[in-house]
């Protein structure tokens, strides 16, 4: 029989890591990610790994460029503040095509902001974030089983196609506990040989992001540019509720997806055909689910814990077809009395 | 026939990209010889700087990683605990090392990283064309400092081998130069050692390299290695800093 277990989304996060073969944990602490630091400082020194607290998020990402150029499956984890000053080393990561798994518990900002759970680092997240033209594979988990599965769906992820990949969760699904069921752990990895560890028996490896030719720059950013347009095709995830029939979507990731799917079931008791598309991938943004949804329904609603991010893939996706609306909070995540309110307005207001 | 000199395997087959009468070259050779001789070249992963010697990776002849400005010992943190019988060497200059990277540097002393740190101090950023250095010394004019150095504008020359002395986690701390031939074989001597007590897992080690940089400081190749002499070492003195007993 499976193994259920309760346990913390934070918790859930770092065990589906090691057992997706995480070996070695670089972090800085910040609220609210840094239980997933403790966890790993208490886990690794029994598994045989590295942890090592950082003197900064700037030496923890460069840890993390460091580590994942051996070959070994490392990651870190931060919040706000500290993923903006790990910007520069992940678009290092980025060029030099090292994988890895980066963690966003997600607070509000801007600057010192709330310690909160927010979608405020949506654009961060999904844009790349740092310098250059470059993007990072965003998964947005929406409870604790998910925790622990995206984060070892992250590490084929990220090796298959030797990216970076972020989780993007709100700071509450680090806090909450529910029972999930604990996955096997990986056994199978795959060969690296372009890792940089040691020359013993073949010629040196390098990894490099510095290209003085100009051809030969953009040679590399047309490289990325092909695996980014592979991993858009191949990789877009979403779920869908209660879309057969809907003239109203309501779209929403992470947290709020899962009171926002309450409030879609309250508002077709009241007789509305409202549905739901939850994004599991941010980037690639579900642009295909999207546009298909654009072809049928008759309006879209976008419901963020920011001041409108989201929205705007959304009607990159839906390409002027529909109307798309937003509604949105930060610092506090709305309750589905409240959404529900906000989906009955729409479809009171437009004769849904 | 008996070799005499020859080319250290741990140096690739090409040519420098290095202005005339800069020591850059001398100090990789002495690297890659060390390396050659402790038999460590297929153990050795380098971790190159942003600065002058950023093109490091196509001059060393073992695994390289090209680092974020000031990075190099994060990077190499990670690597040596991740495969801790290989050689970690990083490369660094002085804006490198001693400006936008003194947190890394003073925290993997900290730890007592079995690392080895070779830094290129030549008082000013060769790179960019010529810009006061955290190791300008006071009244030399740069392009950012063209009255001279000033303590009131721009405070005091980093003495780096002087401050990582200091950290309980360093083994070997040593301040050489290259500006005469005894002094580049005392610089080999300095970087042996320091590699030798990397692997023997003593802690941090780093080799401070008084260096050149004819090109920005406006005079020829003889010029500036008597300027090193003259002006240089009076302020940073040259020897073993810390030097931590075996046992």
């Amino acid at each position: 029989m499976e193994e259920r277990v309760l346990m913390k989304g934070n918790e859930a996060l770092a065990e589906g890591a090691i057992r997706a073969g995480c070996r070695a944990f670089f972090g800085y602490p910040i609220t609210p990610s840094s239980e997933l630091a403790e966890y790993m400082a208490r886990t690794m020194p029994k598994i045989g790994g590295v942890f090592v607290q950082a003197e900064s998020e700037l030496a923890a990402i460069n840890m993390v460029y460091g580590g994942a150029s051996t070959g070994a499956r490392v990651m870190t984890a931060s919040s706000g503040p500290g993923l903006s000053l790990k910007q520069e080393g992940i678009s290092f990561i980025a060029e030099g095509e090292l994988p890895c798994l980066i963690v966003n518990l997600s607070r509000g900002g801007p600057g010192l902001g709330g310690i909160q759970p927010s979608q405020a680092d949506y654009f961060q997240a999904t844009r790349g974030g740092g310098h250059g033209d470059y993007r990072t594979l965003v998964l947005a988990p929406s409870g604790v089983q998910e925790m622990m599965d995206l984060a070892m769906e992250g590490y084929d992820l990220a090796d298959r196609y030797r990216t970076p990949v972020l989780i993007m969760a709100e700071g509450t699904l680090g806090q909450m506990m529910e029972p999930i069921i604990l996955r096997e752990p990986v056994t199978q990895f795959v060969d690296k040989p372009w890792a940089t560890t040691g020359c013993a028996g073949r010629k040196p490896n390098v990894v490099n992001t510095l290209h003085l030719d100009p051809e030969f720059l953009e040679t590399r950013n047309r490289h990325l540019d092909a695996k980014y347009k592979e991993i858009q095709a191949k990789e877009q995830r979403a779920e869908t509720f209660m879309m057969e029939d809907a003239d109203l979507v309501v779209m929403a990731f992470g947290i709020i997806a899962r009171i926002a799917k309450r409030s879609v079931m309250d508002a077709r008791k009241q007789g509305i055909k409202v549905g739901l598309i939850r994004p599991i991938t941010l980037w690639p943004f579900p642009e295909r689910i999207v546009a298909e949804a654009a072809k049928t329904v008759r309006r879209f609603l976008s419901i963020e814990i920011n001041m409108g991010q989201m929205v705007e893939d959304i009607r990159l996706a839906v390409n002027g077809q529909v109307p798309v609306e937003f509604y949105g909070r930060i610092g506090i995540t709305p309750n589905p009395e409240e959404l529900t309110r906000e989906i009955m307005r729409i479809a009171e207001r437009e004769g849904f | 026939m008996k070799v005499v000199a020859k080319r250290p395997e741990s140096l690739q087959e090409t040519r420098f990209h290095y202005c005339p009468g800069c020591t850059h070259g001398i100090v990789h050779r002495l690297l890659a010889e060390c390396l050659d001789e402790l038999n460590l070249r297929e153990k050795a992963i380098g971790i190159c700087p942003v600065g002058c010697s950023v093109l490091a990776y196509d001059y060393f002849n073992f695994d390289t990683l090209e680092a974020a400005h000031g990075r190099a010992p994060a990077i190499a943190t990670a690597i040596k605990r991740l495969l801790p019988d290989r050689c970690l060497v990083t490369y660094q200059g002085d804006g490198d090392l001693a400006s936008i990277g003194m947190g890394e540097i003073i925290h993997a002393s900290l730890r007592a990283e079995n690392i080895t740190v070779i830094f290129i101090n030549n008082a000013i950023y060769g790179m960019t064309g010529g810009q006061m250095a955290p190791t300008t010394l006071l009244g030399q004019v740069t392009t950012t400092s063209p009255y001279g150095r000033t303590v009131e504008a721009n405070g005091y020359p980093a003495k780096m081998a002087e401050l990582l002395a200091q950290s309980e986690g360093a083994a070997y701390v040593c301040r050489t130069a290259v500006n005469t031939p005894a002094n580049v074989t005392r610089t080999k001597k300095a970087i042996k050692k320091a590699i030798q007590m990397q692997m023997k897992g003593m802690g941090f080690t780093m080799v401070e390299v008084l260096s050149t940089c004819p090109t920005n400081w406006g005079m020829s190749p003889v010029e500036a290695m008597k300027w090193v002499g003259d002006h240089m070492i009076p302020y940073y003195p040259l020897g073993e800093f810390k030097v931590k007993e075996e046992g």
